[in-house]
């Protein structure tokens, strides 16, 4: 069986943020972990390989530092790591990677794609099921489960108040929750043998079947208008008033900010 | 892609188990102001199987018209059809505008149909309005009016950011439930109804649905919780957290702790919020008779919004409070409960 | 020079780091408190190859180098000292004197579990009578047909009875040397277990609590011949050399408890506030931050050399010396002054800076007291 997992380097949002003047993010800038949506699913693949036998691949569109995220998963168990990196992919919105990135997967064997639901810097959750439309592919999203069954995946799609569990014939796209399962960690060996591992580079030539006009900033139909650093807030309102009162003003201020 | 040709405010009308799902009737009160600035009409998009009864609700949310596709292929929440479905309508009846909720199925659904009509799809709108792009006119380049500006958070709320989509349509949107306000309803209003059926044929793409598991209500941990009801050595004794309970429960939250209720023997461990016990980042954080030490503070000065009840004005929990209300906690906490639920239950 | 570390390195320590934040740091107050031997995370850590780091893969371990080694036990040592000397005694006094000195039977037999972490491992050189004057020993080893009969003890055996394979040293006979007679040592293996091997004392400790530390009684306890570890004879030279890579470990260790209580003094300085101002304002406490820093920069200076010095030299027992001296002594000072600026906070046991104190002082006493190390640095510089 063959598994291809996408997955992305992205800044650990639990420091600062940057930006370039067009309003992209500037990634060079930042403290990097892979995207805990990818680990999961890449953890998953890890699991149907110790399971069924596996061939995994790893796939990353992003800077030429974004290697280290394909070692990373080496190191935890991938096989193999594909790296997408050209200046003219850059600044893509959802419809741009998720096209750049059917553009190199179509170039591999796969019976399985596995994405993270959502990367923890755009939070769109777009990129996974936009791949498997440009693929043609049937896609699960929000799998709590996976399993094999001949030439079919039984997956728990998970919704709010339920799930569905949901047979679908590869090839297919599942999607998955950083909740799936607890990611397993590197190996120190594990490390020192990545580094030593070829790593496939790719660049806008190696595509297959994609238009130049869909790709990047260029190719990205949404556009930034405009963004900024959220404001870390100070001290607030304090109000002496008897209950009665007490009680309206937080029911006031509780409505002002839709949480009722 | 004529740009011209797409008009109106579209929203796909979520139904599950044939119950429209509240985040539809956010929407269309959303879609309301947007089509009252664009000139044109709100029309709710509702697919399913024997939906039709459900239109007449959709039109007393603000749904001027509804197109309704019925299919037996429809009756559960498959990707495929559902794609089908919603693209078929897209390409049929153009709207320059749809949003869809960021729900378990919107933000499968949404993705998968705006790559099929080759669109840009923005998701988490917390803000939506109708503006120009780009914001300010930039010589050489020419300024769009009436185009759908969507401001969102990213980078895990670090940073705001306004989106458009000047050169495609439909411009798509997901919104997440709790954030637009559904408007009052207008009792007896009626839409004008459309049946539309693309047609479906069960290709790779559909999946097969083996079961329905719907789930129970479990114990939430604390750090997942987005609505937390505090409680610090002021509320006095365990049982008296019980009042803390109540409000816990009407509004959808969870109890957690400061570390001198923990060392009381009052609460266990894992309800702890502090430097040695949890960090969270709720949407809201209500602390209630805790004093604000900064070995609290550390675990909760990322929430949202911080609500604090204390006898004592001069606590340093004030210091971090968006609202801060000095008071009897045993005093105001009932009160609010009553009041909470008696809002809740008219809002229904 | 480059003093940067690989991108292997980093990434090595950024899984250590990880492991000791989220599996070790939650555990080690507890660990301390209940002074129970964290068995579940020695089992965690054998499932991702932390107990055979520096050992061949043909032999079942990581095959990695011994900076790789002392950064595992440096980020263990940052949260909880107990944690990092475990591994460190496993890997340095156990797996090592086998790699060095067994045969190939012997590797197989004992090396691969104690690499996989499926067995764990001691060190048995210590009695009663024989601390610093290791030659002081008492423990018999007579050889009976195809048997080796051992009688004695052996004290402060560091995971005393949680191991399973323990390397012991025990007199074999006497040899003349320079027309005195001296005691011949020899190295063995013993298993867990083996009729006459039993266990006295459990200690109880000022620091590194959940380490178990016991007494090691054997009583007509026979093991096989084969068991010989190394030549007869050279018992002494195999457990110095052994402590030389020991010692890396410890320095691992002391360098990591000085890192860890140097981070927590910086983030408490910042945060607790008197006089209106947050006391990291203050130039006392900035100035001793500064040496602090200094210093720990400094003792991980001399690790990474020492540690780099075993992969490259076959001697390198100066360089453990010196890394094993300054980290203890520099441990023992940044955890003090932790605990000072902290104020009352630091003498409270749910503040991390009053265990890493307690756990520091060890450093400067087992694997060879720093007094030792002054007497091989000295006998180095004046030979």
């Amino acid at each position: 069986m063959k598994i291809v997992v996408c997955v992305k380097q992205v800044p650990d949002t639990a420091g600062g943020v940057k930006f370039n003047p067009d309003g992209t993010l500037d990634r060079g800038a930042m403290l990097t972990i892979m995207n805990p949506d990818d680990k999961a699913g890449l953890e998953a693949a890890l699991r149907l390989k110790d399971q069924y036998g596996a061939e995994v691949t790893v796939v990353t569109m992003g800077l030429p530092k974004a290697e280290e995220v394909l070692r990373e998963a080496m190191a935890m168990g991938a096989d193999k790591g594909v790296l997408v990196t050209d200046r003219v992919l850059g600044g893509a919105d959802t419809w741009a990677t998720s096209t750049t990135l059917a553009g190199a997967i179509r170039n591999l064997e796969y019976d399985l794609i596995i994405t993270g639901r959502q990367a923890i810097d755009g939070d769109t959750a777009q990129v996974g099921p936009q791949i498997s439309e440009h693929l043609d592919i049937p896609v699960i999203s929000y799998a709590q489960d996976i399993k094999i069954e001949g030439d079919s995946v039984v997956v728990e799609r998970q919704y709010e108040d339920r799930y569905h569990v949901v047979k679908a014939k590869m090839p297919c796209l599942i999607t998955a929750l950083s909740e799936l399962n607890e990611p397993r960690y590197m190996t120190p060996g594990g490390i020192f043998d990545a580094y030593k591992q070829e790593i496939t580079v790719w660049g806008r030539a190696d595509l297959k079947d994609v238009d130049d006009a869909n790709l990047g900033l260029k190719g990205s139909p949404t556009k930034i208008a405009k963004a900024s650093d959220k404001v870390r807030k100070g001290a607030g309102e304090k109000v002496s008033l008897d209950p009665d009162e007490s009680v309206s003003y937080i029911v006031d201020k509780l409505k002002v900010k839709h949480v009722i | 892609m004529n740009l011209e040709e797409y008009k109106g405010v579209y929203v796909f009308a979520q139904q599950v188990d044939n119950e429209i799902s509240s985040i539809a009737f956010e929407l269309l009160g959303k879609a309301k102001d947007l089509a009252k600035d664009l000139n044109t009409e709100v029309t709710a998009v509702l697919l399913g199987a024997g939906i039709k009864g459900l239109a007449d609700q959709l039109a007393e949310y603000g749904a001027d018209k509804v197109i309704i596709v019925d299919d037996p292929e429809l009756k559960d929440y498959r990707t495929e059809p559902y794609a089908h479905a919603l693209s078929s309508v897209i390409n049929q009846y153009k709207p320059e505008i749809m949003l869809v909720g960021a729900t378990a199925i919107g933000r499968d659904l949404g993705p998968r149909v705006s790559a099929r009509v080759a669109t840009g799809l923005t998701a988490d709108c917390t803000v939506l309005e109708i503006g120009d792009f780009p914001l300010q006119a930039v010589p050489g380049q020419e300024q769009l009016h009436n185009q759908l500006l969507m401001t969102r958070p990213a980078f895990g709320g670090n940073t705001i950011a306004t989106i458009a989509c000047p050169y495609n349509r439909p411009q798509m949107a997901t919104v997440r439930a709790g954030v637009m306000q559904k408007i009052e309803p207008i009792k007896g209003a009626k839409a004008n109804v459309e049946e539309f059926n693309p047609g479906f044929t069960p290709d790779n793409k559909y999946v097969e649905i083996l079961d329905i598991v719907k789930s129970v209500a479990e114990t939430v941990d604390i750090m997942d919780a987005k609505i937390l009801v505090s409680g610090g050595r002021g509320v006095g004794s365990p049982e008296n957290f019980k009042i803390l309970e109540d409000l816990a429960e009407v509004l959808g939250g969870t109890v957690s702790c400061s570390r001198a209720v923990v060392d009381s023997g009052w609460k266990p461990k894992d309800l702890q919020v502090g430097q040695t016990g949890k960090t969270v980042r709720p949407n809201v954080y209500f602390a209630i008779g805790i004093s604000g030490a900064i070995q609290h503070v550390a675990g909760m000065e990322e929430s949202d919004i911080i609500v604090a009840i204390n006898k004592d004005a001069d606590a340093p929990i004030f210091d971090v409070a968006d609202y801060g209300v000095v008071g009897d906690l045993n005093k105001i906490v009932p009160k609010l409960t009553e009041a909470l639920k008696a809002e809740i239950a008219a809002a229904k | 020079m480059d003093f940067t570390l690989s991108k292997e390195h980093e990434m090595a320590r950024a899984l250590f780091k990880e492991f000791a934040e989220k599996e070790v740091k939650p555990l080690a107050q507890e660990v301390d408190e209940t002074e129970v031997f964290p068995r579940e995370t020695v089992e965690k850590m054998a499932k991702l190859g932390f107990l055979g780091i520096p050992v061949p893969k043909e032999y079942g371990g990581q095959g990695c180098d011994p900076l790789t080694y002392a950064m595992c036990v440096e980020e263990l040592s940052k949260v909880c000292g107990t944690t990092g000397v475990i591994v460190s005694a496993h890997t340095s006094l156990c797996c090592d004197p086998i790699m060095t000195y067994g045969t190939e039977e012997q590797k197989q037999k004992y090396l691969v579990p104690l690499a996989k972490g499926e067995k764990l491992g001691a060190f048995g050189l210590t009695e009663p009578g024989a601390g610093t004057d290791a030659q002081g020993q008492q423990t018999k080893a007579v050889l009976d047909g195809e048997e080796w009969v051992l009688n004695g003890s052996k004290c402060f055996i560091t995971n005393g009875k949680e191991a399973d394979v323990y390397v012991i040293f025990a007199i074999t006979g006497t040899v003349e040397k320079r027309g005195r007679l001296q005691k011949e040592i020899s190295a063995f293996i013993v298993e867990k277990g083996t009729p006459g091997f039993t266990f006295g004392t459990k200690e109880k400790k000022m620091g590194i609590r959940g380490s178990s530390t016991y007494e090691l009684i054997f009583t007509d306890c026979r093991i096989p011949k084969e068991n010989l570890l190394g030549q007869q004879g050279k018992g002494f030279n195999i457990a110095m050399h052994t402590l030389d890579g020991g010692r890396i470990g410890i320095a691992s260790q002391a360098l990591g408890l000085a890192e860890g209580a140097l981070d927590n003094t910086v983030a408490y300085v910042k945060e607790r506030k008197q006089f209106g101002r947050a006391i990291g304002a203050f130039q006392n406490t900035q100035f001793q931050l500064a040496d602090m820093a200094t210093k720990v920069e400094a003792a991980q200076l001399l690790v990474y050399k020492a540690a780099m010095a075993k992969a490259t030299q076959k001697v390198y027992s100066v360089e453990a010396a010196k890394a094993k001296l300054y980290a203890a002594e520099v441990a023992m000072e940044v955890t003090t002054k932790a605990v000072q600026l902290h104020g009352g906070y630091g003498y409270i046991r749910e503040y991390d800076v009053e265990r890493m104190m307690r756990d520091a002082k060890i450093t400067e006493i087992y694997e060879g007291t720093s007094e030792v190390q002054r007497m091989v640095i000295s006998g180095a510089l004046l030979k």
